[in-house]
């Protein structure tokens, strides 16, 4: 064997080839790190810098404005209803679908993530189609005095559309995994149907539920273009949070959007720190069991 | 057809009629309902009146925007969105957990409020702007605004498709590419990137699709005007005008453009998942 002495002998040369060099890491992490910081931190700190440039007064004034006030309170009921629907759904789809076997489940699985992949514009647009003054349903909705489009029911509808597969998705795969054995145990021990998913499949699921939760709520309180569609933005009446910051946006008043943007971000700060814990909590419960 | 006593003879489980029942009847009536509507709509119109409608100058200068925009926001995201996965996989580093943390912002900001912030940093009073504008960079109000405000909202996705792989990757092979003599950058080129390919594509396909959707932050950064004008707002815009077949024509071709990029992408991940050990 003849081979260099300083390449066999040396306990350095295999782990100094399967990393690279200093710089190069520093530089990577110097790019990556540029980049997170123009396109993810510098837009956050940007909504609550400007919310803040004409003082605290004007802050105060933009969020106790009445219209801001009626569309905050129309954002909470939307998710309020909207979520709940989609945690019914979610939870109903996923033990269909992860504890029985039957035909037609890639389908079914298929058509739940259609929401995802269909424009939130198109979504509003579909429901205007339906229930609109000249939607197939609009000759009858107006003869019974229902109002879907530009009212609340509308806007609900269409927030259930775009936050249709969150719950679903995270709980399919969960459930799957669980499998059916101590569902089974439970009923061979006497428990009841309902007994049995309250105290045996509902815990073991809890959090990867709470995940979904959490983003389809962040989601349903953010939607933009479904809403836009479907609420006519009848100031006072049909505007949600988002939708009142682009009036705002365009009424050139130029802290007010802000101010009304930072209790949107305040959301979503909320929603990655749940996040996180959430993923924490289910890593360290995942690991000794 | 009487789904529940089938599966029941195997399966001591309840519930499965309910279950089942409830959703596809919710199913129905949230997701397929509607876009029935839409469908029939369409079919009462003719098929040149359709095809004028979706294909005349306005609607292809949209659909090229849209194509266009996310197209590059897609790349920029596969590009950035791979070395973030990359630096927050295999580096330890100062504000890591943070940099992590952040990278599910887009996913958690409303479009809207990405939108605002967007347009201000890059307009010539903006943090970024007041530099960038005077050497040509124009972010707001033009269509590199539409491009980096779908880079903004599609950047979780290529990052997050690659960041598990990257976990998994086996090391072994690496240290054995690097023993029988390769160097770090022929390891990375013919060891580690193949490997990582098909989840590279599965999040640029991901943002991409996202992008051609994407409405809320582009109605901030466009500034509303007809060269910045993508297909989505094409479609609000008519609405607006209640010419409700001309948005139904511009509806149906982004409806053609996601369902054939979710057929691409699930075909994709059956590709990539042969990739991934279990």
């Amino acid at each position: 064997m003849i081979l260099p002495p300083s390449t066999i002998g040396s306990p350095k040369a295999a782990p100094a080839s399967t990393q690279e060099p200093g710089w190069v890491k520093w530089l990577l992490i110097g790019v990556a790190g540029l980049f997170a910081a123009v396109f993810l931190l510098l837009p956050l700190i940007n909504v609550f810098v400007q919310a803040f440039s004409s003082g605290l007064g004007t802050y105060w004034q933009a969020l106790r404005d009445k219209d801001t006030v009626s569309a905050i309170e129309l954002t909470l009921l939307v998710a309020g209803i909207s979520v709940p629907m989609n945690v019914v759904f979610g939870v109903a789809a996923s033990w269909a679908i992860a504890k029985f076997e039957f035909r037609g489940k890639a389908v079914l699985l298929t058509f739940i993530d259609l929401p995802f992949s269909v424009s939130p514009v198109v979504a509003g647009l579909m429901f205007v189609l339906l229930c609109g003054v000249n939607g197939l349903m609009g000759p009858w909705l107006q003869a019974h005095h229902i109002k879907i489009i530009f009212a609340v029911p509308g806007i609900v509808l269409a927030t259930i559309f775009v936050t249709f597969p969150f719950v679903a998705r995270e709980l399919i795969p969960i459930m799957e995994d669980q499998g059916r054995e101590q569902e089974e145990a439970a009923l061979t021990l006497g428990a009841g149907g309902w007994q049995t998913f309250w105290h045996v499949s509902l815990p073991s699921v809890k959090w990867g539920m709470l995940y979904g939760i959490i983003l389809c709520n962040a989601r349903a309180m953010g939607e933009f273009g479904a809403v836009a569609v479907v609420s006519g933005r009848i100031t006072g009446l049909t505007d949600t949070l988002p939708l009142r910051v682009e009036k705002l946006f365009n009424s050139f008043d130029p802290a007010a959007p802000f101010a009304v943007a930072t209790l949107l971000a305040l959301l979503a700060l909320v929603t990655l720190g749940l996040k996180t814990f959430l993923e924490w909590k289910s890593r360290g419960e995942e690991g000794p069991g | 057809m009487n789904y529940s006593r089938g599966p029941a003879k195997s399966n001591p489980l309840p519930g499965f009629g309910l279950t089942l029942g409830f959703t596809v009847l919710y199913l129905s009536v949230i997701v397929l309902i509607p876009i029935a509507a839409l469908a029939l709509k369409a079919l009462h119109l003719s098929w040149q009146e359709l095809w004028r409608l979706a294909t005349n100058p306005r609607a292809l200068a949209a659909y090229e925007l849209s194509l266009g925009a996310a197209l590059v926001a897609a790349l920029l995201n596969a590009g950035f969105g791979s070395l973030l996965a990359w630096v927050l996989v295999r580096y330890r580093f100062p504000g890591r957990r943070l940099l992590d943390g952040l990278i599910d912002f887009p996913f958690a900001l409303p479009t809207a409020v990405a939108g605002l912030t967007l347009a201000d940093l890059f307009s010539a009073h903006g943090w970024l702007g007041w530099f960038l504008v005077p050497m040509g960079f124009q972010g707001a109000y033009t269509r590199l605004g539409v491009v980096l405000a779908l880079t903004f909202v599609g950047l979780p996705f290529s990052v997050r498709t690659l960041q598990p792989l990257l976990e998994n990757l086996d090391k072994g092979v690496e240290e054995a590419a690097a023993m029988l003599g390769a160097g770090r950058r022929r390891t990375f080129v013919s060891v580690i990137a193949p490997t990582l390919l098909p989840a590279v594509l599965t999040g640029f396909g991901l943002a991409f699709a996202r992008g051609l959707g994407e409405y809320g932050s582009i109605v901030f950064i466009s500034g509303n005007l007809p060269r910045t004008e993508i297909a989505p707002t094409l479609v609000v815009a008519r609405l607006e005008n209640g010419d409700y077949t001309g948005a139904i024509g511009v509806a149906l071709v982004l409806m053609v453009f996601s369902f054939v990029l979710l057929f691409t992408l699930n075909w994709l991940q059956g590709w990539s998942s042969k990739f991934q050990r279990p």
